[in-house]
């Protein structure tokens, strides 16, 4: 049979498949490209920042951004009112927010992924339990809780990323618990429990692998909030402490010159609202490539 | 002059063709079934007559008139002002094709006040006649409930009642019984036929239900890929199909197959945007294609009222011609 | 319809007491003698640690701690402030209208930008004005709106000088507390001008906390749309002949509306977390500012009392939710 011009499409793999998806997302692919970017100056901060971010140059107190008049190209963004170097302190500043986020999502993706399963396996009073917790915890808005935890153990950046991880969980319980329940009434599931399969095994080997999906698309954009809410405690002086270079407590710091210095408090801004909208996008992508309902 | 009359209508989606140049007429009154398979092309040329065909959908015809009317060329407003009065539809899935925030007589008497207006209490009055008309019982009290507290059955009566609201000279029905119970199709269709012939409507009927065709319609066309295949009275396209396709559809009608241990049925699927063949669209499952009809589009012959579209037509013996 | 407001009545009661219980261990889970933690670098006599354990319940047992503290609540105590002696009550009540008026005014400026930027977007689905639609409300949901306060502070504060920095009128006017709410009472008042400094002294703010909001109903009400437009339903009210504006706006929107809805009562949260950060900037006098301010004050009566009223406002606003959506969802209204 001959066919014409119009081919079908050779079959992808799903690896393929899913790069296809996302790739033709242009905000994703940005997304992406700026994280990586991001990353790679977190990693090698030392290498790549021109200053040490504590290092105080006295004869270059609150300078502006080197293309403006009276600025030096030594410091890039300026510096701040004790001259200390913005553009270096905001790269120092991605290693300690992305740390915080990979801590923040891994703890409550791990907490999250065992209660949920858990819950959606058990069924009955686990379930009922660990679900009401799960209320309660919605029923406050994540920042003012996360506010209360740290007012509790003490201003310090790790009890904010114990705070933020501990807020961050009632997504990933949800999502795990009813993925759960529609896997375990699936045929799979039955005739493997009727192999002889054991709980645990059910649990990670069985069910786990198939709600990974949602669970990507929620750790994404987890990273996004845990960047949001870590910045907001620091802003809030709940956070890093200073001279700990954290955007949010750059901000805080630089309140008192918004009048003086714009560039003080523009840059760490941006730096955040970039880089959440980086995770945005990309969760938004990983989503629509990831979600197979809505695939032709 | 003819109710409806379409020539050469295309609908195109991007590359994909999904009516490809068809061409018929509906006389005052007729009953005109359209046969096919799903995804042949029926419903999609219907909501072209409707006007419903949405971006990135694109409509092309030489001619689509209503009532001598040119429907292409008249602006969207006044076209607007045919659809749901002179041109009517009802479709497949009675379940979901009522709001389901709205009572049903609000559904109702937005059609009626629509097109023709009036006092509330009069609309109300027309509201409750048309229910009575297409047979609900109590229907003072229906006009209140929302479409989830009606049954498969009665959402349907409730459409066909929106559809006849402002009288229409053209009825549409897209699969009307399809989904719904078996027991419930012939009380729906009995219902259809018998408004059509009060109140002398044209009707196209839609559905993949050919001994229901057979029983209703004055006249057929079967579709296939987009294009019409054959086209003809009734009773003759049913009684001597000239078409491999029709042959085959008749076929694998359980009645034709009494006696024999299995349905016949023509091997393969209908092609999609990927795999079009060339020449006659046929050509891949057709018992009886020869060379040429891989590689040469078949034109359509005969006469406008009895029409098919193959290079081979068979005979009254159902024999291909040599 | 009264049993379906009882049912729903009924699940929100474990949550409450589940509530209680958290706020309740909050002050149990302070490192340490929380007195002396209270107390911080001022320190504290003896006798002041005997009076302040006893004023707090601490040389009880637990349960009986517990049972102190929930008959309380009923009674409207939550305690006193540790700095201005005051019931956490009291103190709450005059500041709560500053916090209402502003969430109002930010939800008003989030529904009336973020609802029609989502129609638009939808019915426009694939066009610029879609692109632009999604591609700004994705900023505005990623926005620390700490701060774009200070930015937009910096431009229009600062810069042009259209509206004041800070604060909810000019210090020049001084306005009788009728209603709390200043638009009202600078109304009330008379006084020339008062009104109109109100107003400036509002928009920024409401600006700020209502831009994540704005963003996420804008993206919600798209989404809903785009769905809605695509039902059976749809292709039946355009098969009648009925204009498209009227499509839209009765028979897609009214569905499309049950979602949003929804999502609008959860921005209740998000608008009241976003209020500590926004008035923290904006130096509003709400409860925001409030409960920072005691936080770094160690005033853990005031806190546990605020994150208490807090969440049970949360807790009733989602209530009210649900039963709106039961008015406007015949499905649901009828089912139980």
């Amino acid at each position: 049979m001959t066919t014409n011009t119009v081919s079908a499409p050779a079959p992808r793999t799903p690896i393929q498949e899913f790069w296809h998806y996302f790739s033709s997302n242009k905000g994703a692919v940005a997304g992406l490209a700026f994280i990586v970017l991001i990353c790679f100056m977190a990693v090698f901060a030392d290498i790549v920042a021109p200053h040490s971010p504590s290092a105080q140059a006295r004869d270059a107190l609150l300078l502006p951004p080197a293309w403006l008049d009276g600025g030096s190209w030594s410091y890039l963004l300026g510096t701040d009112d004790v001259g200390r170097d913005i553009f270096s302190r905001l790269i120092y500043g991605a290693r300690l927010s992305l740390s915080v986020g990979a801590f923040a999502v891994t703890i409550s993706l791990v907490v999250g992924i065992l209660l949920g399963l858990v819950a959606g396996y058990f069924k009955g009073v686990v379930d009922i339990c660990i679900m009401r917790l799960v209320d309660i915890m919605l029923a406050m808005p994540s920042l003012l809780l996360a506010i209360a935890i740290v007012a509790i153990l003490g201003p310090s950046i790790f009890n904010a990323a114990l705070a933020i991880s501990l807020v961050s969980l009632p997504n990933y319980v949800r999502l795990t618990r009813a993925a759960t329940m529609t896997e375990m009434s699936r045929d799979y599931v039955t005739s493997s429990r009727v192999l002889g399969a054991s709980p645990l095994r059910l649990m990670f080997v069985c069910i786990l692998p198939n709600c990974l999906a949602p669970l990507i698309v929620q750790a994404t954009l987890g990273f996004s909030s845990a960047i949001l809410d870590m910045a907001a405690l620091g802003f809030l002086g709940l956070g890093a402490q200073p001279p700990t270079p954290e955007w949010g407590s750059m901000l805080a710091d630089a309140l008192q010159f918004v009048q003086r210095a714009w560039w003080v408090v523009t840059f760490p801004g941006l730096m955040i609202l970039i880089t959440v909208l980086a995770f945005n996008l990309m969760g938004d992508g990983l989503r629509d490539a990831l979600d197979p309902k809505l695939k032709q | 002059m003819s109710l409806l009359q379409l020539e050469n209508l295309s609908v195109t989606f991007g590359n994909f063709r999904a009516v490809d140049n068809i061409s018929y007429k509906l006389e005052e009154g007729e009953v005109l079934g359209i046969v096919g398979e799903s995804g042949s092309g029926k419903s999609v040329s219907s909501l072209s007559v409707m006007g419903l065909i949405d971006f990135p959908g694109k409509v092309g015809a030489n001619q689509l008139t209503f009532a001598g009317q040119d429907l292409q060329a008249m602006p969207e407003k006044q076209r607007r002002k045919l659809t749901g009065s002179d041109i009517a539809m009802i479709f497949q899935d009675p379940m979901t094709s009522l709001n389901p925030c709205f009572s049903v007589g609000y559904q109702i008497i937005e059609a009626l006040k629509t097109h023709q207006g009036g006092s509330k209490k009069a609309l109300k009055q027309r509201a409750i006649e048309l229910l009575t008309q297409v047979g609900i019982p109590a229907p003072e009290s229906r006009l209140n409930n929302y479409p989830h507290q009606l049954s498969g059955g009665m959402s349907q009566r409730v459409m066909i009642a929106m559809a006849i609201a402002c009288n229409p000279r053209l009825l549409i029905a897209d699969e009307p019984t399809t989904a719904l119970d078996v027991t419930i199709q012939a009380q729906i269709i009995d219902l259809l036929i018998e408004l059509q012939r009060k109140k002398k409507m044209g009707l196209v009927l839609i559905t993949h239900d050919l001994a229901l065709v057979a029983e209703v319609a004055h006249r057929v066309i079967v579709m296939y890929a987009g294009q019409i295949v054959e086209s003809g009275p009734a009773a003759e396209v049913f009684r001597t199909p000239k078409h491999p396709y029709t042959q085959a559809l008749l076929a694998s009608l359980p009645e034709s197959s009494s006696g024999k241990a299995r349905l016949e049925a023509l091997p393969g699927v209908v092609p999609g945007q990927y795999d079009r063949p060339q020449g006659c669209l046929l050509s891949p499952r057709c018992p009886y294609a020869q060379e040429q009809c891989h590689k040469v589009e078949p034109d359509n012959q005969g006469p406008l009222d009895r029409q098919v579209k193959c290079h081979t037509p068979l005979d009254s013996e159902g024999r291909p011609a040599a | 319809m009264f049993q379906f407001i009882f049912r729903r009545l009924s699940l929100v009661i474990p949550t409450f007491i589940g509530i209680t219980l958290l706020t309740f261990t909050l002050i149990h889970m302070i490192p340490g003698d929380p007195i002396e933690v209270m107390a911080g670098e001022r320190g504290v006599s003896p006798e002041r640690h005997a009076e302040l354990s006893a004023q707090l319940g601490l040389d009880k047992p637990l349960y009986e701690q517990y049972f102190h503290y929930v008959v309380g609540i009923a009674q409207g105590d939550l305690g006193q402030s540790l700095v201005t002696r005051e019931p956490v009550m009291n103190e709450f009540l005059t500041l709560f209208p500053a916090t209402v008026e502003l969430a109002i005014c930010a939800a008003i400026f989030a529904i009336l930008v973020g609802l029609p930027a989502g129609i638009f977007a939808a019915v426009k689905r694939g066009t610029v004005l879609d692109h632009s639609v999604m591609t700004l409300s994705l900023t505005g949901y990623s926005m620390p709106i700490f701060w774009w306060a200070l930015l937009l502070m910096l431009v229009f504060s600062v810069t042009l000088g259209w509206t004041p920095v800070s604060g909810r009128i000019d210090v020049v006017y001084w306005i009788d507390n009728t209603t709390g709410f200043m638009l009202i009472d600078s109304w009330l008042s008379g006084e020339e001008g008062a009104f109109k400094s109100a107003v400036s002294h509002l928009i920024l703010p409401s600006i700020v906390l209502g831009t994540i909001p704005m963003a996420v109903i804008a993206r919600m009400t798209r989404s809903s749309m785009l769905e809605v437009l695509s039902e059976d339903y749809i292709r039946t009210a355009r098969a009648k002949g009925i204009a498209p504006w009227r499509v839209i706006v009765i028979h897609a929107l009214r569905n499309a509306l049950i979602p949003v809805i929804t999502v609008i009562g959860l921005q209740v949260g998000t608008l009241l977390s976003g209020a500590i950060l926004t008035e923290t900037v904006f130096a509003w006098p709400g409860i925001g500012k409030w409960l920072i301010e005691s936080i770094s004050r160690r005033d853990y009566p005031v806190v546990q009392g605020g994150i208490l009223i807090v969440a049970t406002i949360i807790i009733v606003v989602n209530l009210l939710v649900d039963i709106a959506y039961g008015v406007v969802n015949p499905r649901i209204r009828h089912n139980r």
